[in-house]
């Protein structure tokens, strides 16, 4: 089971934004281990984000997105007790949901 | 004989249950939109596949993206840490839809494409990982076109 994503989503100036720490390995498949074999690529391939329940962010990730990846972006409006949610699905088929409250 | 056809029936019965059974949760869960990859933005394999700018210009319809000073990209002069540069666009053209980050020289170019909502405003920060010096370039896609941003990064430790 993956790691929670952390998230925080703050309004200011009538604009809620989000910052976001998905926790994966983000392996490239060209890395070697100590024995010096090939470590598979292992990385999150999709996300989406809904405000409410209403997607305003999705993308895609290749294998140069860094470890643990980061992402801060903006939702026009929000209000304090809004819902932010982020969902992930990797290359595995793992996958993460996690959603916190506009503060 | 009664036994054996009984159990098949029963075999039968229990098989087609347990089907109707994952269908029905597969159905729930796709309501749900926990099944990501039904009803997400089609996943643009080729462009991520892509070893050369061209490549991804192709793979992404063969677009060719205009230079624009109303996207404007952050980056470090110099990372010493190529495996977390930090990058930040942000888009001042009207109906921004898409923000993809390329590095030039990383064994794959695109690094992330992100589906910008008009919900979203046209900004975002993302840390990638880059192989050695090479230019950041960036896609923004608004009201239908395509345009590019791009700036040089020296890398003093790949993290690739």
């Amino acid at each position: 089971m993956a790691n929670p994503t952390k998230m925080r989503a703050s309004l200011k100036d009538g604009v809620t934004e989000v910052r976001a720490l998905m926790q994966h390995e983000m392996e490239n498949g060209r890395r070697k281990d100590e024995t010096g074999n090939i470590v598979p690529a292992w990385y999150i391939t999709e996300f989406k984000v809904e405000h409410n329940g209403k997607v305003v962010l999705d993308g895609e990730f290749g294998t140069s997105v860094s470890k643990n990846p980061y992402l801060v972006f903006r939702i026009k409006g929000g209000k304090a007790g809004d819902k932010v949610s982020l969902s992930w699905v990797d290359n595995r088929g793992d996958k993460r949901f996690d959603e916190v409250e506009v503060g | 004989m009664h036994g054996r056809n009984f159990s098949s029936v029963d075999m039968g019965r229990r098989q087609a249950l347990k089907e109707s059974g994952s269908l029905g949760l597969l159905a729930l869960f796709t309501l749900l939109g926990l099944v990501p990859g039904a009803a997400w933005a089609a996943t643009n394999k080729a462009a991520f596949e892509a070893k050369t700018l061209s490549e991804a210009l192709d793979a992404l319809g063969g677009i060719t993206p205009v230079d624009s000073a109303l996207i404007k990209l952050t980056a470090p002069d110099i990372a010493e840490n190529g495996a977390t540069v930090p990058v930040t666009v942000e888009s001042s053209l009207p109906r921004t839809q898409q923000i993809s980050i390329l590095v030039e020289k990383n064994p794959t170019i695109l690094a992330a494409s992100f589906n910008i909502s008009e919900g979203l405003e046209g900004f975002i920060t993302a840390r990638i990982k880059m192989a050695q010096t090479s230019a950041v370039i960036v896609l923004v896609k608004a009201d239908g076109k395509f345009y590019r941003a791009s700036t040089e990064v020296k890398v003093t430790a790949g993290g690739c």
